[in-house]
């Protein structure tokens, strides 16, 4: 078992300092805590939750797959997996995942402040997403939803019978959590970075941050008033989206698209912040390209807005849109390449360990190449008309969601654990499941690459015989998958207990949280710092704080 | 123990050949867009591979050695961030002009194609051949004559796809959508439903049946059924009593029906339009929103009263006048 | 320490996780300024459907528009450009020293002048619509006389009550605000040096009145009044 670079002395146990963990206990003071390190747990717990929800639906999918004719379940009851499982893993985990607590946790003392600027406001979100949530476990319970995740009309405003308007509310109450997080992290940005902190001195975790915050403000209130909308519509039949009593289908997946395309980026955007720090800290070395990096998470964060229609390239608009959306989507692709590559030349001449977090960054960054490589296959008209409703296009968001923005997740909770825990976890165990989870992605994954190219469609609860052996290699990937995301959550839970004590820079990083004791006291730091050198200096020091 | 292993690479060799990797190509065009679909293959594995391949070799040759390693302090290097720019930029353009311009090919069918109909609804497949016969999930079409099928829905939105022929396009409610394909080799292959469209969207699935022009004829003729849609449509217009003010010598109420087919048609708010399927569609079941100049809006509608393949088959009748017309004149 | 001396000279109101007055301000502005953003694109996304449907039906909008009593859609405007001039009138005096109970005579005229927008909408329009068969989905009855493009009224309706409820939403949610911040100025909070709240208040009133001015034409004006209009 290996170990991490262990600090020259013994640092103290974390239960003799007061910190934010043991600051004031009892129920009460979580529930009503302005926090914003103690809110962020609150989402690691909720989101958590959210994913085994998700995963579990996953899992039951993929087991019924073995069989052409479907194992285990009726179609209806299918249909319902899929949905929920799409609900869920979108707006219940990715959406809020790294940014409500990777951000909530690491913002404000990234850029050296006490907190964010709102800090009730960040409680309510929390209880906003909480509510969401409530509504959709309700909806679960209550006997599903089986209209996609996409809710496509008039199926969904017109001839489903399921719990449409539940659903639809959770997810629109939810959206205004997202929206007042983006609020908080974009004036807490803006107003409250220590002196000295430029904005070229960030650390491109926030640039990430501030650039899906963008996204949240911009993007979520469409949703939110479509989702409505359709809600509506499924009470009072009006003719909105329903073109049998004068409405327009097309439009709702305009409105809808408007949104959730920006929202894949949200999802993918903070997974690269999360990655700049790990890099560059598991390679000692600055980030190679800062301001290309920089500049190219808020171009993502822009031209998200101008490709929705990529998803609509079969339903009958005009050649003319095809083509308009067709180049921009390409264009939204340039941006993430520099990013690898600038990641990948990171590596040059650095001074590369392989702890876990590493791995991960290291997984994240040639799974997403495939995956946003992948894209171009959907971006190009004339392979999307093949490609479109396939398991091609599965695979393709499941590499960026899952090889790209869980795989980041996990190591930005890995990284800092040890500063929100003040323990130290197993390396070990921690490279073992990274790896079954790097192998089980790509084994479920992979195979949909082909299936989907072979003509099968997805959200089919049975299939043609000849898809079975490609089917049943994914879903023997998929059990190997669900059995890595389980490893961590052992071994994390454990090392809150019998973790030793993590000293206040574990991985000798720069950064203004590692110059503060593991976990942080409530206030941050004692003397808000004074910041006077560029991010990632790691040239210039062996890893002691800056004054 | 190589026994072991010979049989454990025995199994994987079945396995592997039991996967296929290019679908059946049966089409004009599926040659076309599948050596575009390799070719970004060879780009994703490509730079996937060699951005593994640089991880890997930068994590062994700048592994950390000591403590004190002194990496070095780079930057960044503007030349490296506009090649690594300006050469994805190219390859996305020339991607995207060779897709588009693909795409555009195949968005035209050529026109002499033979027309099919397509009704989708929950959960099966409707298809109407001009000459009469009907099928349900099955299409039967002749080799190398180039088939537009014109495509709605009656209730939800569905989608028709044909993988071996490489085209899909949605079939919506209230509208038509179309595409075409020429099919180069006889044989079967899948229709399925590509848009998720409810509780058995995984059965609204079907074959082509692609046959020799002989055989495609003999099937045609074949069957009880030899009535052509036209025929089918005129009876139906009488039935409903269209005949009563659509009169041909246009001394009804309403306008004259015979040669409007494809010809534009002034409406009374003043824009001009085709008359096409979706024109004369809208007119059957929305007349109020297709007003002309010299008539009086007391066309009633016919929602509900009669389902999509009626509507095609009083389209095809009204198609059909044209050509009355232009070969009582030619005579 | 530094920072403890530094908390006592602090106004009240002052939050802790901000190390100066003008910082907390500033991002209170700011604050409300994004907010105000995303409600531009949540009524924005209303607005474009409503965009889209208006030009696919302008008939039935314009029969719609035109059973609308633009009387009270009219007063309701100068009714909530007052209420924005008291509420301004409210931030000037907090902000030049003027007693508490300017202060308070300000606010509550702001919220009675609110509270009269949503009462004429409520009882002479909504009532009215109710009792008249126009509520989509409850009661509507479409009328012969309006011929062919009878079908699509309801539509119109539906935006009308959608687009004006939300925004009766957001003056209630306002009036509340208003009440809050009453109280907070009785108990003596504010003063020409800490006002925050107030303005920012102030910044959220004035966007609900200005999606009115937006409202009240695309709802009520559609088509002329007078003579003008396809019929």
């Amino acid at each position: 078992m290996s170990t991490l670079v262990a600090p020259v002395n013994e640092p103290p146990s974390p239960s003799s300092r007061v910190h934010y963990l043991n600051a004031s206990y009892g129920i009460r003071s979580w529930l009503f805590t302005t926090d914003h390190k103690r809110i962020a747990l609150l989402y690691l717990g909720s989101i958590t939750f959210m994913f085994l929800v998700g995963g579990i639906a996953a899992t039951l999918m993929r087991l019924h797959l073995i069989e052409p004719q479907g194992a285990l379940f009726e179609p209806g009851t299918f249909n319902k997996l899929f949905t929920i499982h799409g609900i869920v893993m979108v707006f219940f985990f990715l959406v809020p995942s790294i940014p409500a607590t990777l951000g909530n946790f690491l913002v404000p003392m990234m850029i050296g402040a006490r907190d964010l600027a709102f800090p009730k406001l960040n409680l309510l979100s929390w209880y906003i997403y909480i509510v969401g949530a409530l509504f959709t476990l309700y909806a679960i319970i209550a006997g599903g939803v089986d209209t996609g995740w996409t809710f496509y009309t008039p199926y969904s405003s017109s001839y489903a019978h399921s719990q449409v308007i539940a659903v639809a509310l959770g997810v629109f109450i939810t959206g205004f959590s997202s929206i007042l997080t983006g609020l908080n992290f974009v004036v807490t940005i803006h107003k409250m970075r220590a002196p000295g902190l430029t904005w070229f001195r960030l650390p491109l975790f926030i640039w990430a941050m501030y650039a899906t915050s963008i996204i949240f403000i911009l993007g979520t209130p469409v949703i939110a008033i479509t989702l409505f909308l359709l809600a509506l519509e499924r009470l009072l039949h009006i003719g909105i989206f329903d073109p049998a009593i004068g409405g327009d289908p097309l439009l709702f997946q305009h409105l809808f698209w408007f949104y959730s395309h920006p929202a894949v980026y949200i999802m993918i955007l903070p997974g690269m912040g999360v990655i700049s720090e790990l890099i560059t800290c598991f390679s000692r070395k600055r980030i190679f390209g800062y301001s290309f990096v920089a500049f190219s998470s808020m171009a993502i964060a822009v031209i998200s807005f101008l490709v929705w229609g990529h998803h609509m390239f079969v339903t009958g608009q005009s050649i003319y849109a095809g083509l308009i959306f067709s180049v921009l989507s390409f264009l939204v692709a340039i941006p993430s390449a520099i990013k690898v590559f600038n990641w990948t030349a990171t590596l040059y001449k650095g001074s590369i360990s392989y702890q876990a977090p590493m791995l991960y960054a290291l997984g994240f960054i040639g799974l997403f190449t495939m995956g946003g490589l992948t894209g171009l296959f959907l971006a190009s008209l004339a392979t999307d008309v093949h490609l479109n409703g396939t398991y091609f296009i599965v695979a393709h968001f499941h590499y960026i969601m899952v090889g790209g923005a869980v795989m980041a997740y996990l190591g930005g909770i890995h990284f800092w654990w040890p500063k929100i825990t003040g323990r130290l976890y197993s390396d070990g165990w921690a490279r073992f499941a990274a790896l079954v989870i790097f192998v089980g992605f790509n084994l479920t994954f992979f195979p949909q690459f082909m299936l989907g190219y072979l003509g099968m469609p997805r959200r089919y609860a049975v299939y043609p015989a000849e898809f079975q052996v490609l089917n049943v290699m994914s879903s023997a990937g998929a059990s190997i998958l669900g059995i890595g995301y389980l490893i961590p959550l052992i071994y994390l839970l454990w090392s809150m207990r019998y973790g030793p004590p993590a000293g206040p820079n574990p991985w000798r990083a720069k950064g203004l949280e590692w110059e503060t004791p593991s976990p942080p006291p409530t206030e941050n730091f004692e003397e808000i710092p004074v910041v006077t050198e560029d991010a990632y200096n790691y040239a210039h020091s062996g890893g002691e704080t800056r004054g | 123990m190589t026994g072991v292993i010979q049989s454990g690479l025995n199994c994987v060799a079945t396995v592997l050949a039991a996967i296929p990797v290019r679908p059946t190509a049966a089409s004009t065009i599926a040659d076309d867009v599948d050596k575009l679909h390799f070719t970004l293959t060879a780009i994703t594995l490509f730079f996937t591979g060699a951005i593994f391949a640089t991880i890997f070799y930068f994590m062994i040759k700048y592994r950390r050695r000591s403590e004190n390693d002194r990496p070095a302090d780079i930057e960044g290097n503007l030349k490296l961030e506009i090649a690594w720019t300006v050469i994805p930029g190219i390859i996305c353009a020339v991607i995207f002009v060779w897709a588009s311009s693909l795409y555009f090919r195949n968005s035209r069918p050529p026109a002499a194609s033979t027309e099919i109909f397509v009704i989708g609804k929950q959960w099966m497949w409707h298809l109407q051949h001009p000459e009469g016969p009907r099928e349900i999930n099955e299409l039967h079409v002749p080799v190398n004559v180039p088939i537009k099928l014109t495509m709605t829905s009656e209730d939800v939105i569905h989608d028709f796809y044909v993988p071996a022929f490489r085209v899909k396009k949605d079939v919506l409610p209230g509208r038509y959508t179309s595409i075409w394909f020429q099919a180069t080799k006889t044989g079967t292959y899948h229709i399925f439903c590509g848009q998720y469209c409810g509780a058995d969207h995984a059965e609204m699935i079907g074959w082509v049946y692609v046959m020799t022009p002989t055989d495609y004829a003999a099937w045609l003729s074949g069957g009880s059924r030899n009535e052509s849609m036209a025929q089918t449509g005129e009876r139906l217009f009488n039935k409903l009593g269209c005949d009563t003010c659509h009169v041909s010598d246009g001394t009804g109420r309403g306008p004259s029906l015979a040669g409007v087919y494809g010809k534009p048609e002034k409406l009374r708010s003043g824009e001009t339009r085709p008359v096409d399927e979706t024109l004369i569609r809208q007119a059957i079941v929305n007349p109020n929103s297709i007003l002309l100049p010299n008539y009086p809006p007391i066309m009633p509608t016919f929602q509900g009263q009669i389902n999509e393949e009626q509507v095609l088959q009083l389209v095809a009748y009204v198609k059909s006048l044209g050509a009355e017309e232009r070969q009582k004149n030619s005579k | 320490m530094a920072d403890l001396a530094a908390h006592s000279a602090h106004p009240p109101g002052f939050a802790h996780q901000f190390e100066e007055m003008d910082q907390q301000r500033a991002a209170g502005n700011l604050g409300m300024w994004v907010f105000l953003v995303t409600e531009i694109m949540f009524f924005g996304g209303l607005f474009a459907t409503y965009t889209i449907y208006r030009s696919l039906h302008p008939q039935a909008f314009e029969i719609g528009s035109h059973l609308l009593e633009v009387q009270f859609g009219a007063t309701n405007t100068a009714v909530l450009i007052c209420s924005s001039l008291t509420m301004a009138l409210a931030i000037h005096s907090a902000q030049t020293g003027k007693s508490k109970s300017t202060i308070i005579g300000y606010l509550i005229a702001t919220m009675i002048l609110g509270a009269a927008f949503i009462g004429i909408k409520l009882y002479f329009e909504w009532y009215h619509d109710y009792v008249e068969h126009l509520v989509p989905g409850i009661n509507f009855v479409i009328r012969p006389e309006w011929g062919h493009s009878g079908s699509q009224v309801p539509m119109f309706f539906c935006f009308y009550f959608f687009m004006t409820g939300l925004h009766a939403l957001h003056m209630v949610i306002g009036i509340a605000i208003l009440t809050v911040l009453t109280i907070m100025t009785a108990r003596g909070r504010f003063s020409s040096e800490y006002y925050a709240p107030l303005e920012i208040s102030g910044l959220y009133w004035h966007f609900v009145d200005i999606v009115w001015i937006f409202l009240f034409p695309l709802l009520y004006l559609i088509g002329g009044r007078y003579g003008s209009g396809v019929h």
